[in-house]
């Protein structure tokens, strides 16, 4: 059997082991474009900030690809696939025969043309080892950066330059920060906080033209800039599906076993659509637990196994200068709102069930009610005065604890 | 972990935190409101007490969902290695027991580890005095 | 608010620099003798609350902890004693009548300590219990006299229905009720893998324990809780308690508070009404009457269980044991004056009844006497506190102990002799959910366990130094024990000469 996986991240190492826990045997091959070792993505912001080194930088082990007899061609993009010759094109002509191919290519910046944008000679996105290897060559103490967007990825990167440079302004045409994963309270604590930082952050307003070092919003409003970094978005690599005729709506679309609708293609990770359990819709859910568990599902489907994966959810464990928040599944139905001295809680509950929830500051345990929304726990079976107060086991029914405790485990 | 017989003494989590403070003295180990962590958390209720810590999953969703490759899993045994986590705690977010905490500063996560870097028998379990926490393996 | 004439009489004391503010202590104290202070992060001593029970001491982590008895003291007074000036203090505010729990800790001669045992030199010489077999089981229940055959030769006299042990050692009665449900399971379990038995005490037997049947005594006391058909048929052997060391003379009372779901259920009485056994059985004023009740019970149990009846050491034991045995009881036991109890009125506990080892010699020696010693095991109880009492006791006559304190004492009881209080802090005295649950019975059990299986191997040593390597052949074998410090009456009781004669 011989696997080839396109990508080299998250999805792509998922699928390594995944594969690896059916099939020790059969040939793998990673196809990376990239030309590193495989990285954690999401460190690149704590590189510029100096709080990882280079050394730490790798999603596993050097010994990773030998240890699990992978051959990795890196700096090789693949370009086509011809599912009739089972075979992946190479840029540059080579190509490579698959029994099982597994497309886990992520996904790229979006980048909304702007007037005036091709003339900003520093400008960067922030995705990758490179990205932010140049960003980090390019800034001085005396740096002003402008950053577009204030999602996660931006602020993020504000966050890793901050004390590195003279200024940030972040500015995002929604009308509050993290717009995707927090409500207006949670967003309205974020954004002050990020504010003491020393963050400069314009909502409700986008850049309308560039102008060399100057940005003019649409309110009127210029701001200078050094430095320009757009991190509006990010759109699923689902070229390679699309053109060899799989099924692609806004992501790659995959069965529960992360099958496309190509024979013998798999696909995982961010270039995918995903079943959100907590409101029964197919989304992006461009995040790394959600990659690496789509992704070794697939291995193990890839090796012969037969493994669903369907217990997706969107969730999100972000902090910003030492304030963290996590948040899972989606925010509908009832809310019950908590509001402590240096916190913030918000669940919500829908059709008898958790289904979402916020937490700031207080964090601690929180797994415990994302089990409860990837679980569909029927709320009727759970003590609701506990639930609400904070995350705990005592809220199960006795049986469950028994379970989940491990008596009578043997 | 038998909530039969725990009794709610909270000494798990003093012993837990005794040993892994690197203290070779309890007293000093507590002493100056140091206030280090333990990895195991007593629930109380009513007339109901019990211990968590970290089962060891055969399929760690704390080890599938870290964003950085720092929790591995070793002779069965789920690891934080905390040279690399860098405290984002997707774990916390990804633990269905609640037994991934921060650690005292809060720039890590961490996490029971059978004690196995204090000589193999876990403080929780020899400390006990209900025999409320047992190491049992399960295949 | 009136003068506050008590004074506590331990103090806790913390080792401030040790205490690592866990609040085991304040957790675990179910007297309240230890208080945390969330506003000053301090934690209080409140010693008239404490009955030096050692929870605390024990479980501390950095041991911290140590309680002492106080150094302050009355005016020094040889007769009117600082225990008998709070005594009065206490009576004159309450009212009422003095509660103890546990056996009779006054200062009287304990006679085990003057007795000691002989050892063989040259002749009749030892025997090394690791490398030649000893046996240590007895067999209680009457015995045949004479033994016939059939002119095949096989054997023709029916035998008696006998409890086989495989030591000298029984628990003695502790009712479910005066003790916890983890504390009858770990009994019942030991004397199970030991292969011995438990008693139920006058409680009866929760349902979950029939399936120790065969390692159980079931008894019938005065208050006949608990008793019925399935019940006597569930224990290998019956025992009617007409007596208590601890409180010879009157009954027992468990109060309404301790009598909850469970309690209620086995014991066959509604919840929260108090229990009360009469001080005698009603149907009981003669040795005939015991009789009837007697073979009322072997009726009911088609003849198949031995037949104790218990009863307290008091003056007049050899006679009252006498007619026992005629009574058609197959074992009696005999309870000493020290013996333990959960709740008895102190005065009661410390001035009535005599020491088992004098009624032990007494007993044996007229049973031997009227020619009916083969018609009754004895079982003697009341303080038997290590091997060395038990071969003593063996020597004096007896068939087998129960042990009471020595097994709790095991299974983590400091004898605070708090008992009536109902908030034993070691999960035994105590009905209690939260304390019942510190007493884990497969911890308590194996330690039972350990602790029979160690003195058999002492009792075994001691039978070996002998030349002795039968229970049999020591029972009643005076000539093995001499005294110590014993007047001529003593010595004569016990049928023994004074050491060096
Ligand atoms: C700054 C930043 C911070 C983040 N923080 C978090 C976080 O805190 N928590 C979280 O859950 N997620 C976070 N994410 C998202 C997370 O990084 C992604 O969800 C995860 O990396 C997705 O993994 P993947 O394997 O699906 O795709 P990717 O990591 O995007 O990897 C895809 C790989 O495939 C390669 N590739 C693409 N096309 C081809 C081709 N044709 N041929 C060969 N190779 C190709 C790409 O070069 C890339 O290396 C963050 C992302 C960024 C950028």
């Amino acid at each position: 059997m011989k696997y080839v996986i396109i990508g080299n991240s998250a999805a792509a190492v998922g699928a390594i082991e995944g594969i690896r826990q059916v099939d020790k045997d059969g040939g793998i091959v990673v196809i990376s474009k990239e030309k590193y070792h495989t990285y954690s993505r999401p460190l690149i912001s704590y590189l510029i900030q100096g709080k990882v080194t280079e050394d730490k930088m790798y999603y596993r082990p050097l010994s990773f690809y030998e240890e699990n007899n992978c051959k990795v061609m890196l700096g090789e993009e693949a370009v086509r696939i011809i599912p009739d010759k089972k075979e992946v094109e190479l840029k540059g002509g080579k190509s490579v025969k698959y029994d099982k191919l597994l497309v886990a290519t992520g996904s790229k910046p979006f980048i909304v043309p702007t007037e005036g944008l091709d003339g900003v000679e520093n400008k960067f996105t922030f995705m990758s080892y490179d990205d932010a290897k140049s960003l980090e060559a390019s800034i001085t103490p005396d740096t002003r950066v402008l950053i577009v967007g204030a999602g996660l990825i931006g602020l993020k990167c504000a966050e890793g330059l901050n004390k590195k440079v003279k200024s940030i302004t972040v500015v995002d045409l929604a009308d509050r920060v993290l717009s995707s994963i927090l409500d207006e309270k949670g967003s309205e604590i974020m954004k002050k906080h990020l504010e003491n930082a020393g963050i400069e952050i314009i909502l409700s307003d986008s850049v309308k033209a560039y102008e060399k070092n100057m940005a003019t919003l649409n309110s009127g409003r210029k701001v200078p800039f050094d430095i320009l970094v757009i991190a509006i978005g990010v759109r699923p690599n689902v070229e390679l599906v699309k053109e060899a005729g799989g099924k692609v709506n806004r992501g790659i679309v995959t069965d529960e076993f992360q099958m496309t609708s190509i024979k013998d293609v798999y696909a995982a990770g961010d270039c995918t659509e995903s079943l959100d359990i907590s409101c029964n819709e197919q989304k992006i859910l461009a995040l790394l637990p959600n990659a690496y568990m789509q992704g070794e599902v697939a291995g193990k489907n890839m090796a012969g196994d037969k493994v669903k994966y369907e217990k997706a959810i969107p969730m999100n464990a972000i902090g910003f200068f030492g304030l963290h928040i996590i948040t899972a599944g989606s925010y509908r139905g009832e809310s019950y709102e908590f509001i402590g001295e240096n916190s913030y809680k918000r669940l919500f509950i829908n059709d008898n069930r958790l289904v979402g929830y916020i937490m700031i500051g207080e964090i601690n345990r929180a797994g415990i009610y994302t089990s409860l929304i990837k679980d569909k726990v029927d709320l009727s079976t759970i003590d609701m005065g506990l639930l609400l107060q904070k995350p705990n086991l005592m809220m199960f029914p006795k049986d469950v604890r028994k379970q989940k405790l491990g008596v009578g485990h043997r | 972990m038998n909530e039969e017989w725990c009794l709610g003494c909270h000494l798990c989590e003093y012993f837990c935190a005794f040993v892994n403070s690197g203290e070779k003295y309890m007293p000093k180990a507590f002493a100056l409101n140091r206030q280090n962590v333990p990895n195991i958390t007593v629930e109380e209720g009513d007339r109901i007490n019990f211990a968590v810590n970290c089962r060891q999953c055969d399929e760690p969703l704390c080890k599938k969902g870290c964003i950085t490759g720092a929790i591995s899993v070793k002779d069965g045994v789920v690891t934080i290695d905390t040279e690399k986590c860098v405290g984002c705690f997707t774990c916390i977010l990804s633990c269905p027991y609640g037994a991934v905490v921060p650690n005292k500063e809060g720039k890590a996560a961490k996490k029971c580890e059978l004690c196995i870097s204090n000589g193999g028998i876990p403080a929780c379990v020899t400390n006990c005095p209900n025999r409320a926490i047992v190491l049992e393996e399960v295949y | 608010m009136p003068i506050n004439y008590i004074y506590p009489e331990y103090e806790i004391i913390r080792d401030k620099n040790k205490c690592i503010k866990c609040k085991v202590c304040v957790r675990q104290c179910s007297n309240e003798a230890h208080t945390y202070d969330e506003e000053l992060d301090c934690l209080y001593e409140h010693n008239e609350r404490c009955v030096n029970c050692h929870r605390c001491v024990a479980l501390c982590p950095t041991r911290a902890l140590k309680i002492v008895k106080t150094d302050h003291t009355f005016r020094e007074n040889y007769n009117f004693t600082g225990e008998l000036i709070n005594e009065i203090y206490r009576q004159a505010e309450s009212g009422g009548v003095l509660l103890s729990s546990m056996g009779n800790p006054k200062p009287f001669p304990v006679y085990w300590d003057k007795l000691l045992i002989n050892a063989s030199q040259v002749t009749n010489p030892s025997i090394d219990p690791l490398r030649e077999p000893m046996e240590t089981k007895v067999f209680l229940g009457k015995k045949v006299s004479k033994v016939e055959f059939d002119e095949n030769g096989e054997v023709i006299t029916k035998g008696y229905p006998n409890l086989e042990l495989s030591m000298p050692i029984l628990f003695s009665a502790m009712s479910y009720g005066s003790i916890s449900k983890n504390a009858h399971e770990a009994l019942a379990r030991a004397a199970q893998e030991l292969g011995i038995y438990y008693n139920t005490g006058e409680g009866g037997l929760h349902k979950d324990f029939y399936k120790y049947g065969k390692n159980t005594i079931v008894q019938v006391a005065s208050g006949r809780f608990g008793v019925h058909k399935g019940y006597l048929e569930a224990g290998a052997a019956i025992e009617i308690k007409m007596g208590q060391g601890a409180k010879p003379g009157i009954g027992g009372h468990l109060p309404g508070e301790k009598i909850g779901e469970d309690i209620s259920a086995t014991r066959m009485i509604p919840q929260g009404t108090d229990a009360i056994s009469p001080a005698p059985h009603h149907d009981i004023y003669s040795i005939e009457d015991l009789r009837q009740l007697v073979y009322s019970l072997k009726e009911a149990t088609n003849y198949e269980k031995p037949v104790i009846v218990k009863i307290a050491a008091v003056h007049n034991v050899a006679a009252i044991a006498s007619g026992i045995a005629r009574s058609g009881a197959d074992i009696i036991a005999i309870d000493g004056f020290r013996g333990g109890t959960g709740a008895a009125p102190t005065r009661i506990r410390d001035n009535v009844g005599i020491p088992i080892e004098l009624a032990l010699a007494a007993v044996d020696q007229r049973l031997r006497e009227e020619g009916i010693r083969n018609e009754v095991s004895i079982v003697i109880a009341g303080s038997i506190r290590n091997s060395a009492d038990i071969v003593k006791a063996v020597a004096l006559g007896a068939d087998a102990v129960y042990i009471g304190t020595a097994a709790l004492l095991a299974i983590g009881c400091h004898l605070c002799r708090d008992c009536q209080s109902g908030k034993c802090n070691w999960g035994i005295a105590t009905q209690r959910e939260d304390l019942v649950k510190r007493l884990n019975p497969d911890i308590a059990y194996k330690r039972l366990v350990n602790l029979l299986t160690a003195w058999n191997h002492e009792i075994m040593e001691m039978m070996g130094g002998m030349g002795i390597n039968s229970i049999e052949a020591l029972r009643g074998n005076r000539l093995m024990l001499r005294g110590v410090g014993l007047n001529e009456k003593e010595l004569e009781i016990f049928g023994i000469k004074h050491a060096g004669e």
